[in-house]
């Protein structure tokens, strides 16, 4: 284990965001686009928050993007970096930084995702360095 | 219609204990709220309105009313986190100017401190019907490392340095040296903030607010039962509410709900940012103060580093007096919510009934701002502009 590796908490699962839990245990990012507004939005839901339409689609991301912020939590018993992430497709997403030293993050840096295994649940998407 | 001069703020109360090892939650409440009615000149049979937010045990509202025997006809429950009870006193306000209530009571109380609660280091978790918990609680959020992404961002952005931070500390603690209850009473300097352990970068420790037991209450009532009472005349000018969330991935961590909160409470109010003599800002962190006083207009966005360094937030000192009971960051968050506190402080200083090495001359107008949640997800924004009759 990696010092920057910590145990994560499982996601709940349930039937509205099951399709992205789905693609993330295939190792792919999904993201949610409106085919009323042609929107993306994250984190998905089935009813689009910028018109309110009930026509959301799942959409295939690059899993690229950029740091929009992050802060290394140092007092935690195992450091780690929590970010967020603007996706090359728009919307930004909550996330860690990971497989990366902690001290050479820099907002603007360019990240690829990366699946990580939860405790019992499917893995999460986090990103590292491109 | 509007609020303006339509309620009073006619008793508030801050509960003197910082550790609640022997009261119990709906005590501390009902502590709270006889001590903010005798402050006003009321009792408890007066009340017919009440307001408190998810601090409050069991079912809230219902429950408290039945601790302390209240007859209610009107009742508010409105929850945005530590930002609640300076909304619940323009929805006081509001229900007054209705005749809804006459006289409105207001209660704060928790004892995170007794509990042991990791109020700021532990992630938290709202439930997993939350329908953002599972995009956020496996990454770890925290309350401070949260905070520290806005922070961080702003930085990025607009160059604020971790001394200008330190400055919002630094004013916190000449204040509360004069505060006896304040938990933190010591005066720290810049170097004592910038060479604290970091938390979350770029937080060090004395960028967070302390963690306390206590509560608080207030009570406002209409015009007519404020004038009769013997108490100096504190009245609402405006209020204004907002919530600030992620907008479905267009993060935005610079800007709070102030940007909204703020221009209604001002134009409600019909002042300016200049004719403001004393502000409550909610101090979770420093950061928190520094992007609330842009967004509220004491200065341009990303110039709030220059507006708070050099001691501009320290009573008689500077030309912005902030927080002078010592604020979250040294007096009291009771609850691990510092709304309360915020507009109690500001009356007291409308009053004239500040500590004296505090108080500000001429203070006529004043204004408290509660931000509660996150910054870096979703919070909701209250501001309150009061005036001195
Ligand atoms: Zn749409």
């Amino acid at each position: 284990m990696s010092p920057q590796e910590r145990p994560i908490p499982s996601p709940p699962v349930n039937p509205e965001t099951k399709p992205f839990w789905d693609a993330a245990a295939a190792g792919k990012l999904l993201v949610k686009k409106c085919s009323a507004c042609g929107e993306r939005h994250h984190y998905p839901r089935a009813i689009c928050p910028f018109c309110g339409s009930e026509r959301t689609e799942w959409t295939g991301a690059s899993g690229r993007g950029t740091v929009y912020s992050y802060s290394v939590f140092r007092r935690a018993p195992i450091p780690y970096a929590i970010a967020y992430v603007t996706l090359d497709e728009g919307p930004t997403m909550m996330t860690n930084l990971v497989d990366c030293d902690l001290d050479a993050i820099r907002i603007g840096q360019a990240v690829r995702v990366v699946f990580k295994p939860t405790e019992d649940g499917p893995p999460v998407p986090m990103f590292t360095r491109a | 219609m509007s609020i303006k001069g339509k309620a009073y703020l006619a008793g508030v109360f801050e509960h003197p204990t910082r550790k609640a090892d022997t009261q119990s939650l709906a005590q501390l409440h009902a502590e709270s709220a006889l001590g903010a009615l005798a402050d006003a000149g009321l009792t408890k049979d007066d009340v017919d309105g009440y307001f408190c937010a998810g601090d409050a045990p069991g079912l809230g509202g219902l429950s408290m009313a039945d601790y302390m025997g209240l007859k209610l006809r009107h009742i508010d429950t409105t929850e945005t986190g530590g930002s609640s009870y300076v909304i619940h006193v323009g929805h006081a306000a509001e229900a007054i100017a209705a005749g809804k209530c006459d006289v409105a009571l207001i209660t704060l109380a928790g004892r995170p401190r007794a509990e042991g609660m990791a109020t700021g280091t532990a992630p938290r978790n709202y439930g997993a019907a939350a329908p953002d918990v599972a995009f956020e609680y496996p990454y770890g959020p925290t309350v401070v490392n949260q905070y520290a992404m806005a922070a961080m961002r702003h930085m990025h952005e607009f160059g604020t340095t971790s001394a200008q931070l330190a400055w919002i500390k630094v004013a916190a603690s000449q204040h509360a040296q004069h505060n006896p209850r304040a938990l933190l009473r010591e005066v720290v300097t810049v170097e004592d903030v910038v060479n604290s352990p970091i938390i979350a970068d770029p937080l060090h420790r004395l960028d967070c607010c302390v963690i306390t037991d206590g509560g608080g209450a207030i009570v406002v009532t209409r015009p007519e039962v404020a004038k009769r009472l013997n108490r100096p005349l504190v009245k609402v000018l405006g209020a204004g509410e907002a919530v600030k969330h992620q907008r479905g991935g267009k993060i935005d961590l610079t800007h709070t709900g102030a940007v909204w909160s703020g221009p209604a409470a001002f134009a409600e109010a019909g002042v300016t940012p200049a004719d403001v003599k004393y502000v409550s800002i909610y101090d979770s962190f420093t950061i928190t103060v520094l992007i609330t006083l842009e967004d509220l207009g004491f200065c341009a966005k990303g110039q709030g580093g220059k507006l708070v360094a050099d001691g501009n937030l320290i009573a008689g000192v500077g030309r912005l007096p902030f927080n002078t009971d010592g604020g979250g960051l040294c007096n009291n968050h009771p609850a691990n919510r510092g709304g309360l506190t915020k507009v109690v402080e500001a009356v007291r200083q409308l009053r004239g009934e500040a500590h004296p090495k505090v108080q500000v001359k001429s203070c006529d107008v004043a204004l408290a701002h509660g931000t509660g949640g996150s910054l870096a997800t979703r919070h909701g924004s209250a501001t309150l502009i009061m005036g001195r009759e």
